[in-house]
């Protein structure tokens, strides 16, 4: 079979080696000389040709590699930013106009960074989903669940900063409203509002350290994280959607039977779902690159303005579901503790999970049920986030919330007792 | 005598067209919150009499500080002669900036507050609100500049349209609403604008006028908007080209994968 073949090529030797030997590559010239020194080959060996993925990966296996895409697209457009970005609070607002009207392709990069923070977390909540809805979180995979949603909330932590840096009239106050939630920390909570701006209100002092943080150490830590998120996925391998551990069926060679090496055959396919992805991205940079104020708000195309409040504060989209529980909860301190709780929920999902099986395909009708009540929750949140805290939008959002925690606290029971259907011995993969 | 016909002839159409617009404009005034601007970048002809317009008639309060007079020549396809000679005021350089020589402080002191910047008000604002905004000036004695507006009530601004539309007034109308507890109640609401002074430009013309400008100002607000655009389709059908060659090779390898 051709699979093998081309296995065995780059595969490390079967017999293993004295302790202390340094692999000899086969190969001359250059390539052995940065081998000598590099251990690319083996690399390629251990990481691409000789990881093994399961072969019945589908539509939701394109998001991880997508998402780090878009990480390396944030990190060139961003950088190019900021050889032009002024971060001070007399300058800001000015020189990304500067930017998007003078500097040469300057409009392209800032709408591919702006477009590409809102994309980032579509990627991202439907990483997440994919997570939810095969198990991916269950043991083995605590860890590198923990990880990826560490890297969730650097995430969060760098987006908002980066909103804050144009200066716009609702980066200004929406600063405002979220640095303020920090001040519902008993105790420390004004204290700590005014370490995080610097200054009694938002002003450039806060700005000035919003652009380090944004460039240098969230991007770090993202960076990081990312790394330790990729290292736990190669020892516990990727899960899959039948939620069964390849590495329990090997064949003669120790190789899993359900398994495929990752290059050539998932970074051939990671090609196709990064074309289709940059087809949907350009059609927005090109088209319609403030999604009719989703993306980037009318509101931000005025100045920072102290003495003038937009209409209607709200964060950007992807922030919309929290802040909709936030608002709907009539106590302030209360509500952000729940904000807190809706993330920790996530934390905990590995633990909360009871059932025999992972994946959602073996589950009962009500884990079903529940995951429909949590996606339908967590967009209805956002929806209503966007919207005015009024009226029946605030009942509306209190039933939402209910149904998102819901599906994480009643998880214990209605995971144990679902009924489960049983799980076959290999994976279900139909050639195409 | 033709002459004298034609004549005859052209005044009596013109009655009638004012007057079936007077009918049909008493209902198109109620629902001024619908008017559509239209705005359109590839109209290169509405961009230039809108640049023009904005010289003539908004120059000398807003500035356009992020728009250059060379970008808006280059765009906008205005040759810097007619540029330097029409539209540039004495003293500027086509590189320079589009500003206003009105001083913000004296502003303030004239009109309460300085009149902002409008690179970026079809942005901020929707072209449409724009459009119904320089519509809906009318007469109103209380106010100091003696105008006010439908789309922004106690704007600052005066009315400096009025030479080319006129003056106008607002007619109202007693409805009944109901109010809380079923109690009925009457309210004014505005129904139409009545005409009490004509401008130098026919409605028509006038209406052609608010395009322009608003069309303009949407220009400025991105001026890359048309480039963008002409440029993503080549992008999108390569990328959708790239596409269908790695779907054909992710084929041809996951052949193996049985």
């Amino acid at each position: 079979m051709a699979t093998t073949e081309r296995n065995t090529e780059l595969r490390a030797p079967s017999e293993p080696l004295p302790p202390g030997a340094t692999p000899v590559s086969k190969k001359r010239g250059f390539w052995a000389w940065l081998n000598k020194r590099l251990p690319v080959d083996e690399f390629i060996a251990d990481q691409l040709t000789g990881y093994y993925a399961p072969k019945n990966f589908n539509i939701w296996y394109f998001f991880g590699s997508l998402a780090l895409l878009v990480l390396v697209i944030q990190l060139v457009t961003g950088i190019f930013l900021a050889m032009f970005y002024d971060p001070s609070a007399a300058d800001a607002f000015n020189s990304v106009q500067r930017i998007m009207r003078e500097v040469d392709w300057g409009w392209l990069i800032r709408y591919t960074h702006s477009t590409g923070a809102s994309f980032f977390f579509i990627i991202v909540y439907l990483h997440m989903f994919r997570g939810i809805l095969y198990g991916s979180y269950r043991q083995p995979r605590e860890l590198l669940w923990l990880v990826g949603m560490l890297v969730y909330f650097a995430l969060m932590a760098e987006a908002f900063m980066g909103y804050v840096l144009p200066w716009g009239n609702m980066s200004f106050w929406g600063a405002q409203v979220i640095v303020n939630i920090f001040g519902t920390v008993p105790v420390i909570g004004p204290g700590l509002v005014q370490w995080i701006r610097g200054d009694y209100g938002i002003s450039g002092a806060t700005l000035n350290r919003f652009f380090a943080l944004h460039v240098a150490a969230v991007p770090l830590i993202l960076l990081l994280l990312v790394m330790l998120h990729l290292v736990a996925l190669r020892r516990t391998g990727s899960n899959n959607p039948d939620g069964i551990e390849i590495k329990e069926r090997t064949g003669a060679d120790g190789k899993p039977l359900d398994g495929i090496p990752f290059h050539p055959y998932y970074t051939v396919k990671d090609v196709v779902g990064v074309g289709v992805f940059f087809v949907i991205f350009a059609l927005v940079i090109f088209y319609i690159p403030t999604v009719h104020g989703l993306f980037l708000e009318s509101a931000n195309f005025e100045p920072a303005n102290y003495l003038s409040t937009p209409a209607e504060i709200h964060p950007v989209w992807y922030f919309t579901p929290y802040y909709a529980i936030l608002r709907a909860t009539p106590n302030k301190g209360m509500g952000a503790l729940l904000l807190l709780l809706a993330l920790v929920s996530l934390l905990l999902l590995p633990w909360l999970d009871r059932s025999p099986v992972k994946s959602m395909r073996y589950k009962g009708w009500i884990s079903r049920v529940m995951l429909a009540v949590l996606v339908i929750s967590f967009i209805g949140l956002g929806y209503l986030g966007l919207q005015p805290a009024e009226g029946v939008y605030v009942i509306l959002a209190r039933i939402f919330a209910i149904g998102y925690f819901a599906f994480f606290w009643l998880m214990p029971f209605y995971s144990r007792i679902d009924r489960v259907k049983p799980v076959p011995e290999r994976v279900v993969y139909h050639a195409h | 005598m033709r002459l004298v016909t034609a004549l005859l002839l052209s005044v009596v159409l013109c009655a009638g067209a004012t007057r079936a617009l007077a009918a049909g404009e008493a209902s198109a005034d109620a629902d001024w919150q619908s008017w559509k601007a239209n705005a359109n970048d590839t109209d290169l002809a509405s961009l230039q009499r809108g640049a023009r317009d904005f010289v003539g008639y908004c120059l000398g309060c807003h500035s356009l500080k992020y728009e250059r007079w060379s970008r808006l020549g280059q765009d906008l396809q205005i040759p810097t002669s007619l540029l330097t000679k029409d539209l540039i005021p004495p003293g500027e350089k086509p590189t320079g900036y589009i500003t206003s020589p009105m001083l913000a402080a004296d502003a303030e002191k004239w009109l309460g507050k300085a009149p902002p910047d409008l690179s970026l008000i079809a942005r901020s604002r929707d072209p449409d609100y724009l459009y119904q905004y320089l519509k809906t000036f009318y007469v109103d004695s209380e106010r100091a500049t003696g105008a006010n507006n439908l789309a922004f009530p106690q704007s600052a601004m005066p009315d400096i349209v009025a030479p080319l539309e006129g003056l106008k007034i607002p007619v109202y109308k007693t409805i009944e609403v109901a109010g809380a507890g079923g109690k009925m109640s009457q309210e004014q609401v505005f129904d139409h604008f009545k005409q009490i002074a004509p401008g130098s430009m026919t409605p028509q013309q006038f209406d052609q006028f608010v395009h322009d400008v608003v069309n303009f100002l949407d220009y400025v607000g991105d001026p890359d908007r048309a480039v963008r655009r002409a440029m993503g389709i080549w992008v999108v059908l390569f990328l959708l080209a790239f596409t269908w060659l790695a779907w054909l090779l992710k084929r041809e390898f996951w052949k193996d994968v049985k």
